[in-house]
């Protein structure tokens, strides 16, 4: 298969992207790992409640007949020069482009703490997929732990939803949190969605010591503003904010600044012919995703007029972006919730106490296993670049768990 | 209205709903048994964590990122 634009990503910037690029005629294929376009923020579901732009927005790709949408489907590995090996849930294809565009998101960052492997407990953001993908809350206890906007995002989703939210813990002082309110009114839609948001159980200074259970969540204990405090609960929805997924920019040789895929002005990155979009070039919300998107798209068919008109909105978004990324960070106090038995690695089950002594990502993976599980070190990887300062090695292929009829593809002639 | 079979018990679930909300609608919501021996249930969400990987129809999955469908087989245990 051939195309011109190839855009890895159907969330807000992969959909700004392929529309922007349409009109000029060229062939463009949509790829995307869930089973439908939208992202995480915009993911369909029986429980999800999506805004009508985003109905238009997929009216609006379903009548491009340039663009080729293929979802649930996942990149394996590259396999020439501008080819990449893709897997669906049926066959495998490799696909040949003339430009692509990486719009390939953020995920969660997910720290370990005593309990965190139990049934009951999630992502943040994780609990707000799982809900719109039918998961059931309705009567349930929850707590939500963790840091960053998402938290209350998760909250109202559960809550719409039936769950009693009882707590949510933020890990940024209230200081920090009351600042970055403070900016809103600089984004007045942001505001107004922060204010429909707001939880009387939402506390700031606030952490998960332990999630408590034999073999389900029974229990959190919370270290609420410097007060340690048990919450009786059936699940615990934990996010400690977004990381850009970079893997496949940085496996393709784009550089990486500031763990996201530099790009310039035309969101061109440091590849001839790769462009990169929305969150895995920082995480900033769906906005700053749309616009970057759309510069993306228009950028990569040449019509740089259309993209250079849309650079003023983008400033605008990476201003919410700064005061995002400032406000959050990350305090000392989140990155050591793990105990010498908290298991770090959730595909191998290897412990803090048998990690801690390496010194190192690759001593340590080469004496305990520890991210050589089938989520490749993306959950451990992440953790151990926080918890110590561990710079995970570069991606290698497969880039996901694959068939073998798939990885036989490559070396073979089309 | 798509009717699976859940380790083997049928379950009938609403158009679009995710393997890994059948998993609760259906089971006590775990998706698989660690190396240590843990149930473990969908974490991330978003197809990443890979802990709610199954078999749907002999096929290992992400449950999170796979829609139940009419007269699909989904194994949880080993």
């Amino acid at each position: 298969m051939k195309v011109d634009i190839l855009i890895i990503g159907a969330g807000p910037a992969g959909m700004a992207a392929a529309l922007a690029a349409a009109p000029s005629g060229a062939r463009i294929a949509l790829l995307d790992d869930n089973p439908a376009v939208g992202g995480q923020i915009w993911r369909d579901g029986p429980q999800a409640h999506l805004p009508p732009q985003v109905h238009e927005q997929r009216r609006r790709l379903a009548a491009q007949s340039t663009i080729q949408l293929l979802t649930a489907s996942r990149v394996i590995a590259q396999a020439g020069p501008k080819q990449l090996l893709v897997e669906d849930a049926a066959c495998a294809r490799v696909i040949e482009y003339d430009k692509l565009i990486l719009c390939t998101g953020a995920r969660e960052l997910l720290l370990p703490f005593p309990g965190w492997t139990l049934p009951g407990v999630t992502g943040a953001g994780g609990l707000q997929a799982l809900i719109k993908g039918g998961l059931p809350v309705a009567g349930e206890r929850l707590v939500i732990a963790g840091s960053g906007p998402l938290l209350l995002a998760s909250a109202a989703t559960a809550q719409a939803n039936g769950a009693r939210v009882l707590q949510i813990a933020e890990q940024a002082s209230w200081a920090a949190v009351a600042g970055f309110a403070a900016q809103l009114p600089r984004w007045p839609h942001k505001l107004l969605q922060a204010l429909g948001l707001w939880h009387p159980g939402y506390r700031a200074s606030s952490h998960v010591i332990a999630a408590l259970g034999d073999s389900h969540l029974q229990a959190v204990r919370l270290s609420i503003n410097g007060q340690v405090k048990e919450v009786p609960c059936e699940r615990l929805a934990c996010g400690f904010g977004l990381i850009a997924n970079t893997q496949l920019g940085q496996a393709l040789g784009c550089r990486i600044e500031h763990n996201s895929i530099a790009v310039d002005n035309w969101q061109a990155s440091s590849q001839v012919d790769i462009y990169a979009a929305g969150e895995c070039t920082g995480f900033g919300g769906s906005e700053k995703a749309l616009v970057e998107g759309a510069i993306a798209g228009h950028a990569a068919v040449g019509d740089l007029a259309a993209a250079r008109h849309l650079w003023p909105q983008r400033q605008r978004w990476q201003g919410f972006a700064r005061a995002l990324q400032h406000s959050f960070a990350l305090g000392e106090p989140v990155k050591q919730l793990a105990t010498p038995d908290t298991l770090i690695c959730r595909c191998e089950d290897i412990a803090l106490a048998d990690l801690r002594e390496h010194g190192g990502w690759t001593p340590a993976k080469l004496a305990s296993r520890c991210g050589m599980g089938a989520c490749q070190g993306r959950i451990c990887g992440a953790a151990t670049q926080v918890l110590f300062g561990w710079q995970p090695p570069a991606p290698r292929p497969p880039f996901s768990p694959a068939r073998i009829d798939t990885l036989l593809q490559l070396g073979q002639p089309e | 209205m798509p009717e699976l079979l859940l380790d083997g018990q049928p379950l009938k679930v609403d158009e679009g709903t995710t393997v890994a909300a059948a998993l609760l609608l259906g089971g006590d919501g775990s998706s698989r048994t660690s190396v240590s021996g843990q149930r473990r249930a969908p974490f991330c969400g978003m197809g990443v964590c890979q802990e709610c990987r199954v078999s749907t129809d002999g096929q290992r999955r992400l449950a999170c990122q796979t829609l139940c469908r009419d007269g699909m087989r989904v194994e949880s245990r080993p």
